[in-house]
């Protein structure tokens, strides 16, 4: 599968041997030492090999936690105190998951609107790009049912905003919310399954990840340039983008030190430092950060201010919630479909003079989105939260398909060679 | 960005290049290598169950020739009420005919030698001895017997027949009254 | 240069995300923003302002609010040594058992024990309290918005109702911090309630601060070896970043 492939010969004698049975140490060695790597990818490069990072460090710290964390409703909230006060270096291990999702978010974001800056979704690297928005679901998924798990009052009422979604749909819409549950409420019965399930969907999110990592060894990596590079412009992935990613990582890991150390609780919610209570609801129920633009497009998507005519979708038995659910989830598919809505044969933004525009469009859109999730929605918030949500899927039904037909891109290079050599900056199209 | 005047760092910096590559990767490697000691360390007793390690026995409520088992520190603990014969016999025992030597003077209290407060788990591989009652089968020295792999115990908690390779060991302990012990 | 710009773009998303975070409660004035000892990268908490903190808690607020995740041991932290946390311990009765003859007993608290409740359930603790329900403090600086000036400015902040606001209902406190301005806690401290055995002058703003302090020490009891593990971490990490750096530099100069 490796762009390097064919037969090694290892010194080691009893690399031979094992590699003769199973071929486990050739493939390490092209898929990760000899590997093919365009020289010019830069620094927005490095997210991807991070987001690998934060899901190993999820994972080891979870499956530490777990030896002290108690998945029932009366135990679990003071199951995580004693982590927090008594167990040795509890307080280290739960911050760093909890901040830590945090983290893994911010460097998925970035690694996508990286592929969506430079292209990296078009062919033949569609499939890569559909794997990772299903890694995003499973990362989403898992990230929201480990926030239950302290039972505290954010992770009772989010699991009680979110499994009430379900109800949304029509005749099979409540008995799938209580079969969510388990019972006829937020009850022990859901806190474990959301443990066992936030156990389990990690390990299924690394299957995800090692064929995404097939697919992209399969064509190999994008480039900002976005064309393809010959032979002679490729560099061994080891020892250049190993040092490299080790690099960005450090710069990372300050990052990630300065909330783990210092403001862990930054990021999180006070109300979730009070135990779960079935009577009271806090004043403002918002999600973690990271859903917050997808909350953003629930909850703007109503029946009224810019959104007056879908109103007629009412009449057709689409409720204002259920609209609600199909645009959040729609919001995500839609990237799903990405590839083939976006008609321009040109993959990096460098070369597309109008696309680069339209893109911070986005970038800024999104912001607004993620403000929007955040504030009490009042009539304002409200327009401003419908027409980011309309701009938004405007961007990816509209502007994407209709883009590619007019714009006129700038001439590529023939190699990468060029603009490389010519500065080590930014890839620049030699003029 | 003089350095990149050196076309190939093999040739031109080597010495220089050797120095940075050794530096660094140990450093890679000391991170890596410190991020893993907490994980461990989160696995040993946290503070609560150290702080945990202490039980009081009352004495008095165990009849004279047999014995009851305590919890302490999650781990059944003797308390047995001696005879004066069953004192005796363990006082007349010479040292150098013991696996592991201890005298009966230093395995009880002073002034307290009618109770004899040992750890209940066999030394060999951890079951738990037969003997508190006098009912039960206390082996061919007359303290406790191991049904798992036959290991004898005299009236005084010493290995003396058996694959156990160690007495049965003494926790710490105090009286805080006439009749009650603390154990830990 | 390239990772000059994107550790500043690191830095402009971590503070976009902390200000996400800020949200203030509706209906109440904005704290007090105190400069507390604990507060910063290097904060210590002031072991003095603790035990006095301590005092003010055990004889004022214990009266009415459980603080269950502190426990005597933890007390050690503040400043006690082994008989004085002994001592605080057994001058509170817990209840154990059952004993041999299957009976509930009350013995004196040893270190292990946590602070024990004044109120065996949250019914009696209503039934006590008009109706409200004092909550535990041991995680309150944690669980309320800017916790600690929270928490001072709560203390310090009751007050006669402006004029034309509706009448105060019976059990009702009109108080500048609390959301809608109506609690149902009376104003808990009085000047010189209490004597402070170090001879600090029992002011009201004085025992609110100690008692701030304390409450945060109690919500975050590992946060001086927090903080003290993270300047290690991130010295280390500059180190480590400046050595890949240059290390980078040498292993890509034959590619650029």
């Amino acid at each position: 599968m490796a762009a390097g492939s064919g037969k090694v010969v290892f010194k080691s004698s009893l690399l031979r041997w094992i590699d003769d049975r199973l071929p486990i140490v050739s493939a390490l060695y092209n898929d990760a030492v000899v590997y093919q790597t365009p020289r010019n990818l830069n620094y927005w490069w490095n997210f991807g090999s991070l987001a690998g990072v934060m899901l190993t460090l999820q994972i080891i710290t979870g499956i530490v936690l777990v030896m002290q964390y108690t998945p029932h409703a009366d135990m679990a909230f003071d199951s995580v105190e004693r982590i927090m006060r008594d167990v040795n270096y509890g307080w280290l291990l739960r911050y760093a998951h909890a901040n830590g999702a945090s983290m893994f978010f911010i460097v998925t974001y970035i690694h996508m609107f990286r592929g969506l800056y430079y292209g990296s979704y078009k062919a033949p690297r569609e499939l890569l790009w559909m794997l990772g928005v299903v890694i995003l679901l499973l990362m989403m998924a898992t990230a929201f049912m480990g926030y239950v798990l302290p039972w505290g009052q954010m992770s009772f009422w989010g699991a009680q905003v979110i499994t009430s979604l379900f109800s949304a749909f029509p005749l099979v819409g409540d008995p799938i919310v209580t079969w969510l549950w388990g019972g006829f409420a937020v009850d022990n019965p859901t806190l474990n399954r959301f443990f066992s399930l936030h156990y389990l969907l990690p390990f299924v999110l690394v299957g995800v990840v090692f064929l995404h990592l097939i697919a992209l060894h399969t064509h190999g990596s994008n480039n900002p340039v976005g064309i393809d590079v010959s032979k002679k412009d490729k560099i061994p992935f080891h020892p250049y983008y190993t040092v490299k990613d080790l690099l960005g990582l450090s710069v990372f890991f300050l990052f990630f030190s300065y909330f783990l150390f210092f403001y862990p609780n930054s990021l999180g919610h006070p109300d979730n430092y009070i135990p779960a209570d079935p009577l009271v609801t806090p004043a403002h129920i918002v999600p973690e950060w990271y859903f917050l633009p997808f909350y953003a497009i629930l909850r703007s998507t109503v029946y009224e201010s810019l959104f007056t005519p879908l109103a007629i979708f009412g009449y057709l038995g689409i409720t204002e919630k259920l609209m609600g659910v199909i645009a959040m989830f729609g919001s995500i598919l839609v990237l799903l479909v990405l590839p083939w809505l976006d008609t321009s044969r040109v993959r990096s933004a460098t070369f597309r003079p109008i696309y680069k525009w339209v893109f911070w469009l986005l970038v800024i859109d999104v912001i607004v989105l993620h403000w929007a999730g955040g504030e009490v929605p009042t009539p304002t918030v409200v327009l401003v939260g419908q027409i980011a949500t309309l701009y938004y899927f405007v961007h990816f039904l509209v502007i994407m398909p209709l883009l590619g037909k007019f714009e006129r891109p700038r001439p590529l290079p023939d190699s990468i060679g060029k603009p490389v050599l010519s500065h080590g900056a930014a890839a620049q199209p030699a003029e | 960005m003089a350095d990149t005047t050196v076309r190939h760092g093999e040739s031109g910096g080597a010495t220089r290049r050797d120095v940075l590559d050794v530096v660094t990767w140990s450093a890679v490697a000391i991170g890596a290598g410190t991020i893993v000691w907490p994980l461990i360390s989160s696995m040993n007793p946290s503070a609560d169950v150290l702080a945990l390690s202490s039980t009081e026995v009352d004495v008095s409520q165990v009849p004279e020739g047999s014995g009851i088992t305590v919890m302490w520190r999650g781990k059944p603990t003797f308390v047995r009420h001696r005879t004066p014969a069953e004192i005796e016999e363990a006082r007349a025992v010479q040292l150098s005919a013991l696996k592991d030597p201890q005298a009966d003077e230093e395995r009880v209290k002073a002034g307290k030698e009618a109770f004899l407060i040992v750890g209940g788990n066999c030394t060999h591989l951890g079951c738990v001895p037969l003997g508190n009652k006098s009912t039960d089968d206390r082996g061919d020295f007359g303290g406790w017997f191991c049904p798992c792999h036959g290991s004898h115990y005299d009236t005084s908690g010493r290995i003396r027949l058996g694959p156990a390779p160690t007495n049965l060991p003494v926790p710490e302990y105090e009286f805080i009254s006439d009749t009650v012990a603390r154990i830990g | 240069m390239r990772l000059l710009k994107l550790s500043a773009l690191l830095v402009a998303a971590g503070v976009a995300l902390w200000s996400a975070g800020s949200q203030a409660a509706e209906g109440a004035a904005e704290p007090k923003q105190i400069s507390w000892p604990h507060d910063g990268f290097f904060g210590t908490f002031d072991r003095a302002a603790l035990q006095r903190g301590f005092k003010v808690y055990q004889e004022v607020c214990h009266a009415c609010h459980a603080a269950k995740y502190v426990t005597f041991r933890a007390l050690s932290d503040l400043g006690f040594n082994e008989d004085e946390v002994k001592a605080l311990a057994a001058a509170y009765t817990v209840t154990d058992g059952p004993d041999e003859n299957g009976e509930m007993f009350e013995r004196p608290a040893r270190p292990s024990d946590t602070m024990p409740s004044p109120f065996p359930n949250p019914q009696a603790a209503r039934a006590a309290n008009g109706g409200a329900y004092p909550p535990d403090l041991s995680l309150m600086s944690k669980a309320r918005h800017d916790g600690d000036n929270y928490l001072f400015s709560l203390l310090t902040g009751y007050d006669d109702p402006p004029a034309g606001e509706e009448e105060l209902a019976p059990g009702q406190y009109y108080n500048h911090y609390f959301p809608g301005h109506r609690i149902g806690m009376p104003p808990p401290l009085m000047p010189d309630q209490i004597t402070y055995d170090d001879g600090t002058s029992a002011t009201v703003e004085q025992m609110a601060s100690d008692v701030t302090q304390f409450l945060a020490w109690a919500a975050e009891p590992k946060m001086e070896e927090r903080k003290q593990t993270g300047i290690k971490v991130m010295l280390f990490l500059i180190v480590l970043t400046v050595l890949l750096y240059l290390y980078k530099r040498k292993v890509w100069a034959d590619v650029h």
